[in-house]
This record gives structure tokens, sequence and C-alpha cells, in this order.
């Protein structure tokens, strides 16, 4: 079949996993019934536990979901940890997870699928040598990609059942109040693993810092909590983010953001009290600082930031022009670190973040969101899950969600990286639906999707913004590089893109070499 | 492409021959020029492989409407006539010579590309010559070389060789190119030609590179070379004009167009008689305010 977004999508797959076609980003009003975690009642007097085996023993089950979060993101030693024990003690038939997959998991992994021991992964992404793995057929079942919110909003509705949730935290208590702002390996928000703590039907932290009770302030909350476990080394914080946030000197870069923050600028939202969202890459970063300097000069401050934060958003915080941060990950340790200061940084979970089915997310609140791409297509259709390669290697993060939610969806990108034009005339994987992308800036030029006439019009009036349509900067992008030869792939589908709403936006087929 | 004597010429930025990277993307920054270099940042091993590349560069990369500069290697080399013969063949707009110190030695480029253009059956006449003046020798030629063709598009002062030439250095100052500085100027005036200042690398000192840009402009200079894109916004925020001067030059062109409408061949603004060089400059401030966008194409006032 084929969905809106002109993919075809195996008919077989769809009916076997009960999936629905990609129709449209609006989400409507849908009603649904929530589904709760069964909770073992305790007085919470034995939660510490001084093996890691023995928990796994008496809560696991082969065929179980578990679950793990990735806000240490490459300092994460509580995977690898859990996993080397699972392996050993030879379960079968798991189901990973995680809000999301790092590289440092990726060997314990593939090693794992290897042995029978995982048989289905559902993940925002992945990359590196899992990527290439599983787009080369490594894992029998599909992989199912859900962006940040889809999985709050999985979870919530039962399509993720989690039956065991390993949380690794830098502080706990011995009752499991626990948070990522105090201890070693201090990583900020726990945002994502929020979802964990309150759905899963067990919950084990993992910790290097047990303090004396109560444990404050208290992100996972004791309630939520069946044990807490004792490890040496729970992170690397040095490999949690990067110790300092450099602006890049890369000009193509800086061009590009200046690019964007005249788009900002210039657009009906740049007013006082309006919103951002920026990602972590040197453009975005860039854009950070031009827009500081563009509210500086017309007397705006901004009510909120929001999304994965980084320490230059943290100084628009403190310096007053960004009211308050709120706050799901934190990307640097400037951004971690802050997050114990400052009251006005926010942390926030995944379903208040970006949640399609709940009661309204931050992003719905949002004004401008600026994200990147792997590659958009003519149809402003953006791929941030596989490489011109065909191969894995990315996550949908919050991309759709932040693109759904917000007024104004700019998609940065250089017209082509290396010798592969990043506006193509279709995507290799479509993530989020060009219906929800407003603005693509590139160093060339800009693009607005035709169906927003009226940033068209205010944009026409800039000077020195150069606006085409995305047909020209795609044929501009072919004139460099050629046509390429288009991917071989094999009919068996290694991974399934959904929407935010479940529906599936696209599928990723393994690649032929 | 074709080379055009008079033109806008704020920005001359270098880009290295062998890097494909930054020459496919040399046109996106607004660099008036664009002086792609086959001489000091490419390397022995690699000359050949860089006059192919920018060959093909010429011939396909969309350089966003700026003047293509090349600069070959010195006529003392091995690779000169190639480079010559190459770039003639691509179409560049201007040909640069390093190390020159006579108007010998343009006269022979021109020669050079004169026996290229019609091997190629090009039409002669339609690349431009500059000169780089890096010696103490070449600025004592200066006004020669200057009036050297009439394709002299103009000279360059390359602050790093004169310097060494001159058993000295470049201080933050500026002192030790002082005569250099006025002397190119001087002689490129004399001539009608365009006059470029030397490059400024220390991309950590912003001060001394407005400090340094400001006092060319002062001096008369047309434009600067740059080694990074990110000098360009810099350099043209010098170069634009006031609100003030766009309006008096608003005010000659409106004088200009009365004049015609009456059939007078005598402009006069405010009672008195409006010359030719304030009708150039005049004209050279629209374009410069033009270009930085301070005025649309109605001439109506953009800036702040």
């Amino acid at each position: 079949m084929e969905n809106n977004v002109k993919r075809q999508l195996p008919d077989d797959v769809m009916k076997e996993l009960n999936l629905k076609p990609f129709e449209t980003s609006e989400i409507g009003h849908p009603e649904i019934q929530r589904t709760a975690p069964k909770v073992t009642a305790t007085t919470g007097q034995n939660k510490i536990v001084e093996s890691l085996e023995d928990v796994i023993k008496s809560t696991l089950k082969d065929g179980m979901t578990i679950s793990f979060h990735h806000h240490f993101r490459n300092g994460d030693f509580a995977f690898n940890e859990v996993m080397d024990l699972i392996i050993k003690l030879g379960y079968k038939d798991l189901t990973l997870a995680p809000s999301s997959l790092t590289g440092v998991m990726n060997d314990k992994i593939i090693e794992a699928i290897k042995k029978g021991v995982i048989t289905n992964i559902t993940s925002s992404g992945m990359r590196g040598s899992l990527g290439d793995f599983v787009s080369h057929g490594g894992l029998k079942n599909p992989v199912i990609f859900r962006s940040h919110g889809n999985r709050a909003r999985s979870i919530e509705d039962g399509e993720i059942k989690i039956d065991v949730a390993f949380l690794g935290v830098p502080i706990s208590d011995p009752a499991g109040n626990a948070n990522g702002q105090d201890g070693n390996a201090v990583f900020g928000s726990l945002g994502y693993a929020l979802m964990d703590a309150q759905y899963a039907d067990k919950v084990v932290l993992l910790t290097d810092n047990i303090v004396p009770y109560p444990n404050t302030p208290a992100s996972i909350k004791q309630d939520q909590v069946d044990y807490v476990v004792k490890v040496d080394q729970i992170g690397d914080p040095d490999k949690i983010g990067s110790g300092a946030t450099r602006f890049t000197k890369d000009p193509k870069e800086l061009k590009i953001a200046q690019m964007v923050n005249q788009v900002i600028v210039n657009s009906p939202y740049f007013k006082d009290g309006f919103s951002f969202q920026t990602g972590s890459g040197g453009a975005a970063l860039a854009v950070t600082r031009y827009l500081r300097q563009s509210m500086i000069d017309n007397d705006i401050t901004a009510s909120f930031a929001v999304g994965g934060i980084t320490k230059p958003t943290i100084d628009l915080l403190e310096e007053g022009l960004v009211k308050k941060v709120m706050d799901v990950q934190d990307f640097d340790k400037g951004a971690a670190l802050s997050m114990a200061q400052n009251r006005n940084q926010q942390e926030i979970d995944a379903s208040w973040y970006a949640d399609p089915h709940n009661k309204g997310a931050v992003v719905n609140n949002l004004d401008v969101s600026i994200l990147s791409a792997l590659q958009i297509d003519t149809d402003f259709n953006v791929n941030v899950m596989t490489g011109s390669d065909g191969v894995i290697r990315g996550a949908v993060g919050g991309h759709q969600d932040s693109a759904a939610g917000a007024k104004m969806t700019i998609i940065t990108a250089p017209l082509v990286r290396g010798r592969n034009a990043t506006v193509v005339p279709s995507v290799e994987t479509v993530v989020t639906p060009g219906e929800s992308i407003d603005v693509l800036v590139t160093e060339r030029g800009i693009a607005v999707n035709p169906k927003r006439q009226d940033l068209i019009d205010a944009f026409s009036k800039v000077p020195g913004l150069t606006m085409l349509s995305i047909e020209d900067l795609q044929k501009m992008a072919e004139k460099q590089v050629g046509t390429p030869k288009p991917l071989e792939y094999t009919d068996r589908t290694v991974a399934i893109v959904e929407y935010r709403d479940g529906s599936v936006i696209d599928v990723i087929k393994e690649v032929k070499d | 492409m074709t080379y055009v004597k008079n033109r806008l010429r704020r920005t001359m930025m270098f880009v290295p021959g062998n890097n494909p990277a930054m020459i496919k993307d040399a046109g996106i920054y607004g660099a008036d020029s664009i002086m792609l270099d086959l001489e000091d940042s490419v390397s022995l091993t690699e000359k050949d492989a860089a006059r192919l590349l920018v060959y093909e560069a010429i011939k396909t990369v969309d350089f966003g409407g700026a003047e293509v500069v090349v600069r070959v290697n010195g006529q003392d080399t091995p690779y000169y006539d190639q480079d010559v013969k190459a770039m003639v063949k691509a179409g560049v707009d201007v040909i640069r010579l390093p190390k020159t110190e006579s108007a010998e030695m343009i006269q022979k480029l021109v020669k050079d590309i004169e026996k290229w253009e019609d091997e190629f059956g090009i039409e002669r006449g339609t690349i431009g010559v500059m000169a780089a003046i890096e010696s103490a020798k070449g600025v004592l030629h200066a006004p020669e070389i200057a009036e050297s063709s009439d394709l002299m598009m103009g000279l360059a002062v390359s602050g790093e060789d004169y310097t060494a030439d001159m058993h000295t250095h470049r201080y933050p100052d500026g002192r030790e190119l002082e005569f250099a500085r006025n002397m190119v100027l001087q002689a490129a005036r004399a001539a009608g030609v365009y006059a470029f200042d030397t490059v400024f690398s220390n991309m950590k000192d912003t001060e001394g590179f407005y400090r340094e840009t400001n006092y060319i402009h002062e001096l008369g200079y047309d434009g600067k070379s740059l080694v990074n894109p990110r000098q360009i916004e810099m350099v043209n925020k010098v170069f634009n004009p006031t609100k003030e001067e766009i309006e008096d030059a608003q005010n000659v062109q409106n004088a200009i167009r009365e004049a015609r409408a009456k059939g007078s061949g005598v402009i006069s603004m405010n009672g008195k008689m409006v010359d030719k060089p304030v009708v150039e400059k005049a004209n050279r401030v629209l374009e410069t305010a033009k270009a930085s966008h301070l005025i649309d194409e109605e001439g109506n006032y953009l800036g702040e």
C-alpha cells in the first residue's frame, strides 16, 4: 500500500504488525484509554540490592521488554553492565525499548542479537556499527523507530509495554528518589527516563552514589522504584557531552546560521514573548549567537526555549533574553550543571515535551523550530535517519514532534555534503512529512513551502535574502554533484519509521551490497 | 565570463586552488572578486592537479556573480606557461601575476594570453590582468606597471613578501608598509586602475582588522585582499557609504536627470557645476549602497 507521502509500504509487514499508513500530521482529538503499570506494593524499606544479577533474575523472563535511557550518551556504563549479565544468564527473545541508542551500546547489542537475546528493538535511532548491522539484515524482526513524543505516546497507549526499566542515575537515596543533576556523572534533565519510571512494571535504578533519605529534588520518585543497585561507576562524566560548547568557525555554517536568523527576525513570530527550539549542531548553535544579538537590538525577549539544551541557550537564560528553558535533555556539561542552579530551567518529561496524545505538549506552544536534515526533497519531506548509502545512521529524536508543533519549522542544511546532494528529488527515507516543514535554509538561498504564502510575502522583501524554489535548489545541488545511481535494496524490511501518531511514514529496506 | 574593467571590487577573497570544498562554496559569501590561487597555497607536488581543478571549477562552479581572478605561478617557474594556457581556455576574468617588478612582465603576460586566445579562437581582450607588487623593485616601478597595458585591471600590494624584501616584517601599526601602500595607490590612480590592499591574516584580531581596513579605506583603496570569508562582511561595513553620502549621490544623479530632461550639457547642483569626478564618485557610492542592500532598486534607504 501507499501512504500519503507516496511511500510504498509492504502489505505483509503492515498486516502482521497491524500498522496503519501515515495520512496526516493533524492529530485531531482522539480519546485515549491509557494503560497503567503493574505494581508490587512494598513499604520501600529494602530496595537496595548488592547484586545486579539477583535483580535481573528476579524480575526478568524470556520474551519481556526491557528499557534504558540515553541521557549518559557515550559516557554510559549502565547499559553494558546490565546487558553483559543478561547475555551471561542466557535470556532469549527480549525486546529492547530504550529512549535511544548511543555508540557505546552498539557492540553489546550486536552480540545480544547474534545470541538470540535481543530479537526486537524500538528506538529513536541508531548509528555506527549497529545501524550498519541492522541495515544489512542482522536483526530478523524490523526495528521500529519512534520519535521522542511517539515513544511517550506508545508507552502511555500500551504499544510499548515495558516490563523492566534499568535506569542509571548519578544520585539516589535508598528509597529511589533520584535526579540527573547531582553526583559525579551529571547529565541534567532525566526527561526521557521519566516515562519509563512512570510506566514500567519494574523499575531498577543503578547508581554509584547513594545518599541519605530523602534526596531532593527528586525527578524519579520513590513510589515508582522497585530496586536501587549500587554500581562502581555509573558513567564517564567527560563523555556525556562536550565540556564547553564552541561556536563553529566554519564560514558556511555561519552563513547558514546568519540566514536562519534573518528568516526568524523577518517572520511574523519575532516579537516579545516568542519561543524557539534549536538543535545542537554547529549551525544551530551559531543561530543562538546571531539571534541573541537580534533580540538585544530589537529589545525582544523569548518566553521560552525548549528541547535538547546547550550552554549557549543557558547563557541566554542567564542574560534574561530567554525567560524559561523547558529541558528534556542536556547536550553539554554547561547545560547539565546549570539545572541544579537555575529554577527557570524546568525539567520536562518526554510526554510533556512532545507527546501528540496528551492534553497539550510544549511543542504545540512553539513559535520557531530550527532542525537539521540528512536529506530534504522537493516535497519538503525530511530524512534524518538513513545516509546517502541507505544505511541507518540517525535518529528521529524530536524532529517530527517539533516540526508538527511549531508555527514555523526551519530546516538548515548545506546544499551538498561531500559528493552527495542534501536537497534531492526524493529522500531515501521520509521521517518528517513536508507538510510540517515551512522553510529550508541552505548556503545558496532559502526555499519556502508554497503552502506558506504568508512567509513568502514576508521574506520576499528582505534585502540580501535569496529566495528560490526548492526545485531550483535541488537542481543546483544536482549540478554540483551529478545524478547518483539509485540505491539497491532487497525486498526485506529491516526497519519501520513511525509517525508520531503511530502510523507508518516509511520503511527501511535491507541494503544490497 | 568576461572581464569588466569597472566594477565593484571591495573584497578579493583568496581561495586555495587545491581545495575543492572551498572552491565549490567560494561564491556564497558575497565577495566581489574571488582569487583562486595556483601559486603560494599550492605545494609543488600539487601544481598540475590544482591547475586542472581550477580549470574545471571556472567552467562549472557558480561563483554567485563574483569576478573570478586566478593567481598563476610566477614567470620564473616552469608552471607559468601551462597556468596561463589553462586559464585562458577556461575563460577566467582576470589573471593575476605574482612578483611583478616591471612593465615588461605584464606585457609578456598579455602577449601570452593573446597567443592562447588566438590558439583557442577566443576574442582578444576578454581577459584582464592584474599585478601583485611584492618587492621594493615592484613598488618603485608601480607607475609603469600600472600603465603597462590597456587590459590592466589593478595593482595589489602583497605585504608579506614585500616586508621580507625590505628586511622587516608586518607590524600591527603598518608603518613598514606606508611607502608601498601610498606608492601603489598613487600609481593605480594615475593610471586609472584599481588598488588592493594586502591580506590581514590574524582572524582573532578583529580590532586590528578594522583598524587596518579603515586606514586603507581612508587612503582611497578600492578594496582589500582577504583570506577568510568572515572578513567580507567587515570590509563591506567599512566601505559602506553613510546615509548622507547616499543622499548626496542621489542628488547628483537627480541633477544629471534634470539636465538631460532639459537637454542641457551642463549639470548643476545648488548653483554649482558638477564635474566628472563628482559624478563618478556618486555612481560608486550608489553602486556600493546597492550591493550592501543599503538602498533598494528604487533608491529608498534601507539602513538603520
